[in-house]
């Protein structure tokens, strides 16, 4: 990135380089959390930058609800043969199948929660001492109390109230055989931080997040996209619209937008101007008050 | 566009979460969906007002018990500047979360209740701020229209708060009076009170002077990693904590003390010719070295303390208390070492700032103890770099981290540690009506334009003892190295500024008060200023000492017997005062108080002068204040 191009993405940039250098010193078995979504790609780009001329020393891991865009699928082959990483897919059908959780009854069953145990399993199944994600304290109150850090415990669990102080840019990483940390390399970057970063870097992201045509219907004020997942309810019907998607996620819970930006550059207008955050078209914070801490406590991304 | 950091500590009733939530609603950072949540929540609890506290009270207990309990980060931007806060709470039992907050931040906005007034609470804010090293306070007195919009109260506690403040070290200080509530002075002027003639609270943020705390001169760069794809290429990557580096320097790597030259400066966007403080690069050398994470590369000729034997002041953050002799972890930059407390030299009352004697340090419980360390660490004193001056300890057992440390040097110098922070210098004196204001530039920014660092070099000595000769001489070398000098003469002092002093004790003494407040200006603006004062009261000289921070004193003892002294007397004032013509003459009718450990003792006697000159240069040059030929184009 040029010198005096953003002299804030910049400091961000070198302070998620920072982290990730040190989580690759400090752990015996990292692995890079990959969603298809942009703040991973960001992710995986900012691991080739930390360790270039070297190959990302991060094995990356697919949690697969089984309800996947295409695109998204697409894409992430395509990156993981260019960046030359071992993938490992975790997948939740397969915990289904085994008994482990059970799908949600009822017209719209979200595969979300049960993403828990299988990401849990997939973890112990590579003994991964430390799973960095791609999670930002400006996307949700129980995540603006993260670490860079996250201790979990034997259970992967999170204790909000308990958690180790973080100083300086002093990271402890210390832990018991058995337990594991998150890391959160991107902690400090906004949405807007990450669009800004995405444009002036100029990488490829998948073409859910540009305005398209695509069927939606509309339920709970959430544009639900069309596809196998996805069923009507007594009244509903699919329509179609020019809509973008500000997350990518589990196709029963990621809601378009309606938009019509189809350049980074648009995008970033949008962003700029939007009065609703990204989670917002997300159904599975809506459920309570407190969702995303309840769900970050068990072990959640 | 730049960040600025900043702490934010207070409890509900100060208004700080109102503060925030009126911060990130009128800069449009509260989007719709997050307004509908606190609205709902609000309406649920049956709050009859929307209560901004519910958008940074994230966690399920604090909003049950309505308080704020672990930090939070809150991001924000205008088109000038992003910020991030650090947002902690402001009770006693919080002192961690509080110290947490504060060790990234570079402006610390502490809030008063113009109806209470200077608390405790506020006082500790601000004690914990100067402890850290946060270069900016600003002290927003809120709720303004409690009270009539008082000029009168807004006075008072702004008066108080100073005094306060003064004892503390703390110079940039800023005062603002707002209502969060209201919105008046946050983001746009109040109109209910024009005798303010100030900033809003938003507009300071946005031009208060960033990066005022990183150390732009003195070249650290702690090994984090070493990247090595094959045998071709071996990179040591790291941040550069502070200073700078090119290709082609010269360096020198801790603990093995070997040198080699930077071949080049790598990011994955390519070689670059410069990497400053901040910077995530990866160096790699002329020559192959076994270099490994927690070594540190600097420059040959500015070199950090390498040291086992550490005065630090320590804030306790765990639930068991810490006892001497016990062994920790300590992590400092990307070293780790076995440690032990050696010594717990005292506690702080953090509320009354009174020193205490105890056995053992408790949860939140900060104070001052020796540590020692299995192996050096490389280390400067915090109160001149952060980073290398900063550590934590992990107990082995639960690896928890149970303290943060801040180092103020080796044990072996702590007893000659003049002056306490704490205690604070001598009370300068202030005009009526006047509040201070912040430099415009500040230091650091001129020593990296100088690409040397600021300092005072004193010399005191008998009349006659050569103080001048060499003084002179000195400065005209550092001028021809490129450095930025000042000179001051007692002579030219005496003659106009001085001009209306004359030699008793009394005078004497303001003389040389104001010969440092001088230097302390030409200080400030960068020099290196070279004062040449017989200044023969140690009390004055230690003052002239308490004006410029750690490190960048340097006193200069030209001790020449007073025989020698007699037989040169260029002055011809020795023969003068034997006459009887001269009273208080120094060394004759008025006595001189030779300094007892001054940072350089020069010897005259058979010397000549470039000798001398040379020799300073070398101690000055071990101590890092010189300007460093190979470096930043010095």
């Amino acid at each position: 990135m040029p010198k005096d191009f953003h002299p804030h993405l910049r400091h961000l940039e070198s302070e998620s380089i920072f982290v990730m250098r040190e989580v690759a010193a400090q752990f015996e078995r990292p692995v890079l959390l990959f969603s298809g979504g942009k703040d991973s790609i960001l992710m995986v780009h900012l691991a080739r930058k930390a360790f270039a001329p070297a190959r990302v020393p991060f094995a990356l891991v697919h949690i697969d609800t089984g309800h996947n865009f295409p695109e998204t699928l697409e894409f992430r082959d395509r990156l993981v043969a260019e960046v030359g990483a071992t993938l490992h897919v975790g997948s939740v059908q397969a915990s289904i199948d085994a008994g482990r959780v059970h799908e949600e009854a009822g017209p719209n069953p979200s595969r979300n929660g049960l993403q828990t145990v299988t990401l849990l399993d997939t973890l112990a199944e590579l003994k991964a001492d430390v799973a960095l994600g791609g999670g930002r304290r400006d996307e949700e109150k129980a995540r603006a109390k993260e670490r860079f850090f996250s201790h979990r415990d034997r259970f992967g669990q999170w204790d909000p109230k308990n958690q180790r102080p973080e100083l300086w840019n002093l990271f402890n990483g210390r832990r018991n055989p058995g337990e594991h940390f998150r890391a959160f390399p991107i902690s400090n970057w906004t949405e807007m931080d990450v669009w800004q970063y995405i444009a002036a870097e100029g990488v490829a992201m998948p073409s859910l997040y540009f305005a398209h045509r695509r069927e939606v219907v509309e339920r709970d004020g959430v544009l639900l996209a069309r596809s196998e997942f996805n069923t009507l309810l007594d009244g509903e019907q699919w329509d179609e619209r020019t809509i973008r998607f500000r997350t990518i996620g589990d196709a029963t819970c990621t809601g378009a937008t309606e938009s019509t930006a189809s350049s980074l550059e648009e995008i970033i207008a949008e962003v700029a101007a939007s009065r609703v955050t990204e989670r917002g078209g997300r159904s599975d914070d809506k459920r309570t008050e407190a969702a995303m801490e309840d769900r970050k406590k068990v072990g959640y991304f | 566009m730049d960040i600025l950091r900043f702490s934010t500590a207070g409890s509900v009733d100060d208004g700080k979460s109102t503060l925030i939530g009126r911060l990130l609603y009128d800069t449009k950072s509260i989007f719709e969906d997050q307004l509908e949540q606190v609205e709902d929540a609000s309406h649920r609890r049956g709050e009859g007002y929307v209560n901004l506290a519910l958008l940074t009270d994230g966690l399920r207990a604090e909003r049950e018990q309505n308080i704020t309990i672990d930090v939070a980060y809150r991001y924000f931007a205008t088109p000038k500047r992003k910020f991030i806060i650090a947002d902690t709470p402001g009770h006693i039992q919080y002192t961690r979360n509080m110290v947490t907050g504060a060790s990234t931040a570079e402006l610390a906005v502490i809030l008063i209740d113009a109806r209470n007034g200077v608390l405790t609470q506020s006082k500790r804010h601000g004690f914990i701020s100067s402890l850290l090293g946060i270069p900016h306070v600003l002290v927003a007195v809120n709720k303004m229209d409690l009270v009539d919009w008082s000029r009168e109260r807004f006075e008072e506690i702004c008066a108080e708060y100073a005094g306060f403040a003064e004892k503390l070290g703390v110079d940039a200080l800023t005062f603002i009076p707002i209502s969060a509530l209201r919105g008046d002075n946050v983001v746009d002027r109040s109109a209910s009170m024009p005798w303010y003639e100030g900033t809003t609270l938003l507009h300071h943020l946005e031009h208060v002077n960033v990066g005022a705390h990183r150390n732009l001169v003195d070249f650290r760069f702690p090994v984090q990693y070493v990247i090595r794809p094959d045998q071709d290429y071996r990179g040591y990557a790291g941040r550069v904590a502070s200073g700078a580096i090119r290709p082609g320097e010269e360096i020198l790597v801790l603990p093995s003390g070997r040198r080699t030259k930077v071949r080049s400066v790598d990011t994955a966007d390519g070689s670059v010719p410069l990497a400053e403080a901040g910077d995530s690069v990866a160096i790699t050398t002329t020559e192959e070295l076994d270099i490994s994470r927690g070594d540190m590369i600097v420059r040959p000729m500015n070199l950090p303390e390498v040291e086992s034997e550490i005065d630090a002041t320590l804030c306790w953050t765990s639930d068991a208390p810490m006892r001497p002799g016990t062994q920790y972890w300590l992590r400092h930059t990307t070293r780790e070492v076995k440690a032990f407390v050696s010594r717990l030299v005292y506690r702080i009352d953090v509320d009354t700032l009174h020193r205490e004697t105890v056995d053992r340090f408790e949860l939140n419980d900060i104070g001052r103890v020796h540590i020692t360390t299995a192996q050096p660490l490389f280390l400067d004193r915090y109160a001149l770099n952060r980073e290398t001056g900063s550590f934590i300890l992990v107990d082995p057992h639960t690896n928890h981290t149970v303290a943060a440390g801040m180092i103020r040097g080796s044990v072996r110098h702590a007893e000659d540690l003049p002056r306490e922070r704490e205690e604070g210098p001598e009370r300068r004196p202030v005009s009526p009506d006047v509040v201070w204001e912040e430099w415009n530039v500040s230091l650091s920014e001129r020593e990296a334009r100088n690409a040397h660092p600021a300092g005072v070099l004193w010399f005191t000595g008998l009349p006659g003892s050569g103080k001048s000769t060499i003084a002179r001489a000195l400065e005209r070398r550092l001028f021809d190295m490129g450095a930025q000098t000042m000179l001051l003469d007692g002579d030219q002092v005496r003659h106009g500024i001085n001009g209306d002093l004359g030699f008793s004790p009394q005078d004497r003494t303001e003389n040389i008060r104001r010969v440092g407040e001088i230097a302390s200006l030409f200080f400030r603006q960068g020099s290196m200023v070279i004062c040449t004062f017989v200044s023969p009261f140690r009390a004055d000289r230690e003052r002239a000492r308490s004006l410029i921070p750690d490190g960048r004193f340097v006193e200069v003892f030209v001790d020449t017997p007073v025989e020698e002294c007699r037989r040169r007397d260029p002055k011809g004032l020795y023969a003068r005062a034997g006459r009887g013509e001269i009273s208080h003459m120094t060394g004759v009718s008025s006595p001189y108080e030779a300094p007892e450990d001054p940072e350089i003792r020069v010897q005259t006697v058979g010397r000549d002068v470039d000798e001398v000159v040379r020799g300073i240069l070398g101690a000055l040059a071990e101590r890092g204040v010189l300007p460093n030929g190979g470096s930043r184009g010095g």
